[in-house]
């Protein structure tokens, strides 16, 4: 535990890709192998299911410190993670014996205790925390409640994985996404070359593209292929040995969210693998982003949602067919053989994203700007000759965005930010102008660089008006200019309306808080572009 | 009548006719040690321990000063006072004032672990106790010194190893001196920013001997730092002061770092939790010793802190002041001047 407690510190906080990826290499040279099975689970999202609640787990340490509960609560906002606070709330262990305990042993036992009762759970948990040091308590929290996340990129993982085992980087990529099971899966199996035919499912990393500003820089227009980039869910329709599988792009195995894509199963050839978005439409014309999230967040999915929300799949490109990995087919021909496809298919359900023609960049650049018209955030450019690249690879593939739509606010509430924010008020909430009244519309955490948000920070903590727990009213004088993506109807917020990717877009010192929008300007943008 | 009221100008002391650590101009201060919170420019007479006094003519220059040592007592109007070690850095010190049956102490700033350097926190009796509170929440656990000096000398060494410069950076009165004493044991050569060699400068006119550094010059060539450890205020982090000696990696040594995000905010390649302050322990300690039976906490988590010494039984309560804001003096200390 030690060795793993260590690379997570380290990778936390390192500044430098470098030396997260040099750090990983080493841990995959030396750590055990069941060790590096579960990192790579951990990591690629595989978490165990959550063992205890946080509520429990902060019951438990309060027990253990005989902390009131204020005082646990003051310290959880200050540190900002539960599983930090309670890592550091615990007096430091007698004798150190988990840095002896492997990874993998841990897993299991994590495991083992999921059907005990709770006295059981709680009689685990605190021996554990006993024996562990603050940065092993720290990974120890973080695997009992469900949430393990480490900001690092997959890509990262891949390298070291590459250089530590010699396979090459695409393989392991295509190896480590798909159905495996750490519990059972041995090292080697999981990075040999020959063992993956026998998982159907398995999709393959998604191809994806860097944000392009002038597209001229791109070259002769002939050579690129544009299509509208569709808000919804991108995802691999996979259809192998007579199964059908719907992955999203968070590698997630979504079949069973989308049960309407079974029809395909039948409209398909047997061997085939489709990259596309999974949206809902009617008549081919795609509805708002909003509509999915009301389906993707439950469990079941009802008749009733069906119905209302019908989601289709747009497909943009072919990776296997036949069985054949035809990735490194060139663009031009993967699309024909695409068209085929779904011509052949002639099924509702299954839509070609289609081609968005042009003749040169300049007609493109007003094409785009018709993209809300369409139901897109934008235009997705494509070189015609280029192959499916394993994740995100600079030159062939390029997404051109719209501008976000943009309202004016004031700031009126404050939270204070969590992780590398936790000391500085960043979470904000912003009104609009209802007559004298202020509606609030939108929160946002993000958008300013650390020197402004040291300054809002500094105003909220002279300019609080009161306190709700750890949420500030603050005394309505700051302006911002709020970006978003989308705008759609909403009866649990107080405006009517919900935003998509809210974020501070420019801090308008210019501005005063009578020269904010109105509710009627968020009405109205509702209307053109929330319907 | 209070022996120390708290007003406009700071922590007033009517029967003596002396504030301690004002903030605005007085005619008499009374110093608890050179930090620049503490100790602000523009009074017309300061009092200090014997080793404050050439920090703080360092710090605002050509001043009326007298000094005296731990435990003297010095009659100043109708009160004695004294001084005892806080252990904060070089020359801090607590202030004891006695008028008839009545002892009020002033913490300053403190900490209770023996670092070497600043004198060994003495605990004092007395019926009001007014504290700081910088790390009063129980988040805030020190390991001792001997094994944080461990993890930095090994983070120094394998960086050194890497092929990379390490940078360590720390308030340049205090942390720096810790750090340059804990670097000792490495063997490598020093170079230091120049606020910090102004500092060594001072402690070693007055008589106390440092480690051996070298100063960062803007003259030296870029190879003149390969191999080298570099000490510097926590405000150069990010400058372009630092490019000089890429490729590096940083540290910052701070009891913020106890909180991993915050090591990420400051955009470190590494924190060590090694502070000047208190922790929560030994907060709750040295109020326990004084046997005070009323507190005043002062800056820091003023709230949380004497809500819980009022849970405990004891009478609690904060107060205001303008103290603890070394941390953005010093960037802005380094940011203007100093471009060595
Ligand atoms: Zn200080
Ligand atoms: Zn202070």
């Amino acid at each position: 535990m030690k060795a793993f407690a260590q690379l997570i510190t380290v990778l936390g906080t390192s500044t430098k890709t470098n030396d997260k990826l040099d750090t990983l290499v080493r841990y995959f040279a030396t750590a055990p192998d069941r060790d590096k099975v579960w990192v790579i689970a951990l990591f690629s999202g595989r978490r165990p299911k959550r063992l205890v609640n946080a509520a429990l787990l902060k019951k438990w340490c309060m027990e253990e410190t005989e902390l009131p509960e204020w005082l646990f609560e003051e310290a959880y906002h200050t540190a900002g993670d539960l599983a930090e606070t309670i890592a550091l709330l615990l007096p430091p262990p007698v004798v150190a014996l988990e840095e002896m305990r492997t990874l993998a042993s841990l897993m299991d036992e994590i495991i083992a205790q999921d059907q005990q009762p709770e006295e059981n759970k709680r009689a685990f948990v605190t021996k554990h925390w006993k024996e562990m040091t603050q940065g092993e308590r720290f990974v120890f929290n973080k695997l009992l409640t469900g949430n393990f996340r480490i900001g690092v990129s997959q890509k990262t993982i891949v390298n070291a994985l590459a250089k530590a085992t010699g396979v090459t980087a695409n393989l392991i990529a295509h190896r480590i996404t798909g159905n495996w099971d750490p519990v059972t899966i041995p090292f080697e199996e999981l990075m040999s070359e020959t063992a993956t035919a026998a998982d159907n499912s398995k999709p393959y990393p998604f191809c994806l593209s860097y944000a392009v500003d002038d597209v001229h820089a791109l070259g002769n227009a002939n050579d690129w292929q544009a299509e509208w980039k569709w808000d919804g869910i991108r995802g691999q329709v996979i259809r192998r040995e007579g199964e059908l599988f719907v992955w999203s792009r968070g590698e997630e195995l979504v079949t069973e969210k989308f049960p309407e894509y079974t029809n395909l199963l039948q409209a398909l050839p047997d061997g085939i693998v489709l990259d596309g978005e999974i949206i809902p439409s009617v008549e081919g014309k795609p509805l708002p982003f909003a509509l999915l999230q009301t389906r993707i967040g439950r469990k079941n999915v009802t008749k009733k949602h069906l119905q209302e929300v019908p989601v289709t799949f747009f497909a943009y490109d072919i990776l296997e067919y036949e069985g054949k990995d035809i990735r490194d087919w060139p663009l031009l021909q993967r699309r024909e053989l695409l068209e085929s496809i779904t011509q052949q298919a002639n099924h509702p359900l299954l839509l070609l994203s289609p081609v968005v023609g042009f003749s040169s960049w300049d007609e493109l650049t007003t094409l785009r700007e018709s993209s809300r018209d369409n139901g897109a955030e934008g235009l997705m450019l494509k070189n015609k000759n280029s192959i499916y690249h394993a994740g995100r690879k600079t030159g062939d593939w390029w997404k051109w965005k719209v501008d976000p739509l943009t309202i004016d606010g004031v700031l009126i509430y404050a939270q204070k930010g969590h992780g590398r924010r936790s000391n500085l008020y960043t979470d904000y909430t912003f009104a609009v102008r209802d007559g004298d009244q202020l509606v609030s519309f939108a929160k946002a955490y993000s958008g300013l660089t650390d020197k402004e948000f040291a300054q809002v920070d500094a105003f909220i903590k002279r300019n609080s008006i009161e306190k709700f727990g750890p949420v500030r009213t603050v005394k309505p004088e700051l302006v911002f200019e709020i970006a978003f993506e989308g705008i759609a109807a909403s009866n649990r917020h107080k405006s009517g309306v919900a935003l998509r990717f809210p974020r501070m877009h420019r801090w308008r010192t210019d501005k005063k808080p009578e020269e904010i929008n109105t509710l009627d300007d968020l009405k109205k943008m509702l209307e053109a572009y929330g319907k | 009548m209070p022996l120390i009221e708290f007003t406009e100008a700071g922590l007033y002391c009517r029967a003596g006719g002396f504030y301690i650590d004002p903030w605005k101009p007085v005619d008499r201060a009374v110093i608890t040690h050179a930090h620049s919170d503490h100790a602000r420019y523009g009074s017309r007479w300061y009092l200090c321990h014997h080793l404050t006094l050439p920090l703080l003519r360092l710090r605002l220059g050509d001043i009326v000063a007298e000094s005296i040592g731990w435990n003297e007592p010095l009659k100043i109007g109708d009160v004695t006072i004294r001084l005892h070690p806080a252990g904060h850095i070089i020359g801090s010190s607590q202030i004891r004032i006695e008028h008839k049956d009545e002892v009020w102490v002033f913490s300053g700033d403190y900490k209770t672990e023996d670092d070497g350097i600043s004198g060994a926190f003495e605990p004092v009796k007395c019926h009001t106790f007014i504290t700081e509170s910088t790390f009063g929440l129980p988040l805030y656990r020190w390991q001792p010194q001997a094994a944080l000096y461990q993890s930095i000398v090994d983070w120094t060494v394998a960086t050194v190893a890497d092929g990379l410069t390490p940078v360590i950076t720390g308030y340049s009165l205090g942390k720096a001196q810790r750090i340059l004493d804990c670097l000792s044991k490495t063997g490598l050569p020093v170079f230091v920013h120049g606020a910090i060699w102004n500092i060594q400068q001072a402690l070693l006119s007055a008589g106390l001997p440092q480690p051996e550094v070298k100063r960062v010059q803007p003259d030296l060539p870029a190879s003149t730092y390969k191999g080298a450890v570099i000490v510097a205020p926590p405000g150069a982090d990010g400058s372009t002061w630092m490019r000089r000696f890429s490729p590096y990696r940083t540290a910052n040594c701070s009891g913020w770092m106890q909180v991993r995000g915050n090591v990420r905010r400051r955009n470190a390649d590494a924190g060590f939790a090694l502070s000047d302050h208190a922790d929560w322990q030994g907060l709750l300690s040295a109020v326990k010793a004084t046997g005070a039976e009323q507190v005043y906490v002062t800056h820091g988590f003023q709230s949380a802190f004497s809500r819980y010494l009022t849970e405990l039984g004891i009478a609690a309560a904060e107060v205001k002041t303008a103290y603890g804001t070394e941390e953005e003096e010093e960037a802005a200390a380094t940011s203007e001047g100093d471009a060595a």
